[in-house]
């Protein structure tokens, strides 16, 4: 109805069917070629001739031109007459007819293409793939849909957004979503945007998931649980909406603390860490510590036996060879009940025979003392 | 015919005329529209309006003929639409400032309706999704605003969508709209002081964390020395106990000698003077008395 002027523009007669077809607006590709081509190819004939005799076209176009009326487009160009004028003219317009109707009744649908064919508008079934034949437009027309093409949602368009976890801590989130046509019928007919349904619905049914899991559980193991829930959840939701689309696939590209929080995430790690370390030293003390008490216990052992074989011997033994030893390490005084009496290793001079109640001379260590009787 | 040959252009007009005139009288209503039709401009029809169960090839749509250019043809959406809300600041009862973005699909049910309630013959939807718009933030903030933040963070949050689909059924009504669905697309903490003071909580909360396993570390460290000690005590008791007066004596010697650097071990610091009185033990024998 809005495109009139063009219809007054195109001096061809086009059969009624056609007409039905302006109501619906938009000429189709490759139609409106066909549609005013009349005009210009056929305004010089390929006779070449004028018309010999003005016809009733030219009268009436001088009287157009004369009342100023004559539709829109400019003018008509000079039209050829006669006979095979009307011949050209019939030819064109079945011409136009032909290929309107071969147009728009072959529908090449690919082999991941179903069409939706409505037959005046009503839906009256579904075309699989192969070259299909449908009456022409506008009786039936043909809307082809992909349906095997997985489509990738990114969310969010670029970098990754911050979601609000069950425990109320944020989350760094980016993921995808993969989704194709079902069913091309509900696709087209049932929701304004089906893109952007699946849009919002994924985000929608990702909030709600994460909603109810904690911070830890979605940067750590609970990953794939979230992305099954999020698929069946979408699912959910479309199906309600009858939205003929089949969710293939949720995934968690990215899900971590918020960027500032890194290193307190670290230092947990590290904590972790640490914690493992001095369990370890623990372990490795213990195993010394232990090791220790039945080396030395298994010592006791082993010289109690001896002991047990021969008790005085062997505790004088041990006594003499200990006193010998400490003693050979360190300087000794003696001293007698009437004073003191230097006790003087060899190379030093007695002092045995002087009596004075001195003070215990310290002498310098000396490498090898004796311990046997004053000469 | 041979009229037609010999005046083209007259046939042509009458071609013209009956092209118009067919696109006047005849209209193919699609699956995706409801048509209202108005008769000098009074509603006498709606064709293909939605009804709930209907399967596609049995509705309303098809080729419809009316009277030319004295009905008028009023199209609106059937499909599910959407109306969006974004950046919605909303105020939970513990006052926590949150910024929701929802949606609501909704379906036009009774275009007759949506279009006298608009009072709109074209972009009927659009309009409709106007008047839901602000009809859906109010909803929003008072079924957000008698719940505590936390229950939007919880299986509850479904609870609430719900009064929230509910309210603005009720408001929808009038337009001839029925909701299908609302659903919170976002809700996050606003930009500023809220979000940095969740960050700031994340924060001291690992800090926390931290503190807390390095604690429970040493906690087992601790037990698992206590534990060798143990063991090792009673590893010495056993063997020990079976002469206690001898492990006095042996051990005794065997300290002498590691104080006094005589065990081969690294020399004590200090210098050592002993100081024996002729009645000590070691020197028996030395006095030459018997």
């Amino acid at each position: 109805m809005k495109i009139l002027p063009a219809w007054l523009r195109r001096p061809s007669i086009l059969p009624t069917t056609l007409a039905a077809d302006n109501s619906k607006g938009p000429w189709g590709p490759g139609n409106d070629d066909e549609k005013s081509g009349p005009r210009n190819p056929w305004s010089v004939p390929p006779g070449g001739k004028k018309a010999a005799k003005p016809t009733a076209l030219d009268e009436f176009l001088n009287r157009a031109k004369n009342v100023g009326g004559g539709g829109g487009g400019g003018g008509m160009p000079q039209l050829p007459g006669g006979a095979n004028a009307r011949a050209l003219w019939l030819i064109a317009v079945a011409l136009i007819v032909i290929v309107w109707v071969v147009w728009t009744s072959f529908h090449q649908i690919g082999p991941q293409q179903r069409g939706v064919v409505t037959y005046f508008g009503r839906y009256s079934g579904i075309l699989n793939p192969g070259i299909r034949l449908t009456l022409p437009a506008p009786i039936v027309n043909v809307q082809k849909v992909d349906v095997e093409q997985v489509r990738n949602d990114e969310f969010p368009r670029d970098g990754s957004e911050n979601v609000l976890t069950g425990d109320q801590n944020i989350l760094d989130l980016a993921y995808t979503v993969r989704w194709r046509v079902e069913n091309p019928r509900d696709f087209v007919f049932e929701i304004q945007d089906p893109e952007e349904t699946v849009r919002a619905t994924a985000e929608s049914a990702m909030r709600a998931v994460i909603a109810t899991t904690t911070l830890n559980e979605a940067i750590g193991a609970g990953r794939t649980t979230i992305e099954a829930r999020v698929a069946q959840t979408m699912q959910q939701i479309l199906n309600d909406y009858q939205a003929g689309v089949r969710v293939q696939g949720v995934s968690i590209k990215q899900a971590s603390a918020p960027a500032s929080l890194i290193d307190d995430f670290n230092a947990v790690t590290a904590a972790q860490q640490q914690a493992v370390g001095a369990l370890n030293n623990a372990r490795s003390y213990s195993q010394q510590v232990i090791a220790q008490a039945q080396g030395e216990a298994a010592r006791f052992d082993k010289v109690y036996g001896e002991y047990k074989l021969a008790p005085e011997v062997t505790r004088r033994r041990m006594y003499y060879e200990t006193m010998e030893a400490v003693l050979a390490k360190t300087d000794k005084t003696i001293v007698e009940p009437s004073g003191v009496m230097p006790y003087l290793p060899l190379g030093q001079q007695r002092k045995l025979e002087e009596p004075r109640a001195a003070a215990p001379a310290t002498l310098p260590a000396q490498p090898a003392p004796t311990t046997g009787a004053p000469r | 015919m041979n009229a037609l040959f010999r005046n083209p252009v007259a046939a042509g007009f009458a071609a013209l005329a009956a092209a118009i005139l067919t696109a006047a009288t005849f209209a193919i209503v699609p699956e995706t529209k409801q048509a209202v039709i108005l008769r000098f401009e009074n509603p006498v029809a709606t064709i293909n309006q939605w009804q709930p169960g209907q399967v596609f090839g049995r509705t309303g749509a098809g080729m419809i003929a009316r009277i030319p250019f004295i009905d008028k043809i009023v199209w609106i959406d059937k499909r599910v639409l959407d109306a969006d809300l974004d950046n919605t600041l909303v105020l939970s009862t513990d006052q926590l400032r949150l910024n929701v973005d929802a949606f609501a699909r909704f379906r036009i049910v009774d275009p007759l309706k949506a279009v006298t309630s608009t009072g709109s013959t074209s972009n009927t939807e659009e309009r409709v999704a106007d008047q839901l718009r602000p009809l859906l933030g109010t909803a929003l903030r008072n079924e957000l605003g008698k719940v505590p933040f936390s229950s939007l963070l919880s299986p509850e949050r479904g609870r609430v969508m719900d009064a929230i689909q509910a309210s603005l059924q009720r408001n929808a009504q009038q337009y001839g709209a029925e909701i299908v669905d609302v659903r919170i697309k976002h809700a996050d903490l606003p930009d500023g002081s809220p979000l940095e003071s969740a960050l700031e909580r994340m924060r001291t909360a690992r800090q926390q964390e931290a503190n807390t396993i390095r604690a429970q570390g040493q906690k087992q460290a601790q037990i698992v020395r206590a534990e060798a000690e143990a063991q090792s005590a009673r590893i010495y008791a056993e063997s020990f106990s079976k002469d206690a007066q001898f492990y006095d004596f042996y051990r005794a010697m065997e300290s002498y000698r590691r104080t006094f650097g005589a065990d081969g071990g690294p020399a004590p610091t200090g210098s050592t003077n002993i100081i024996l009185s002729p009645g000590n033990d070691y020197l028996r024998e030395f006095r030459g008395q018997k």
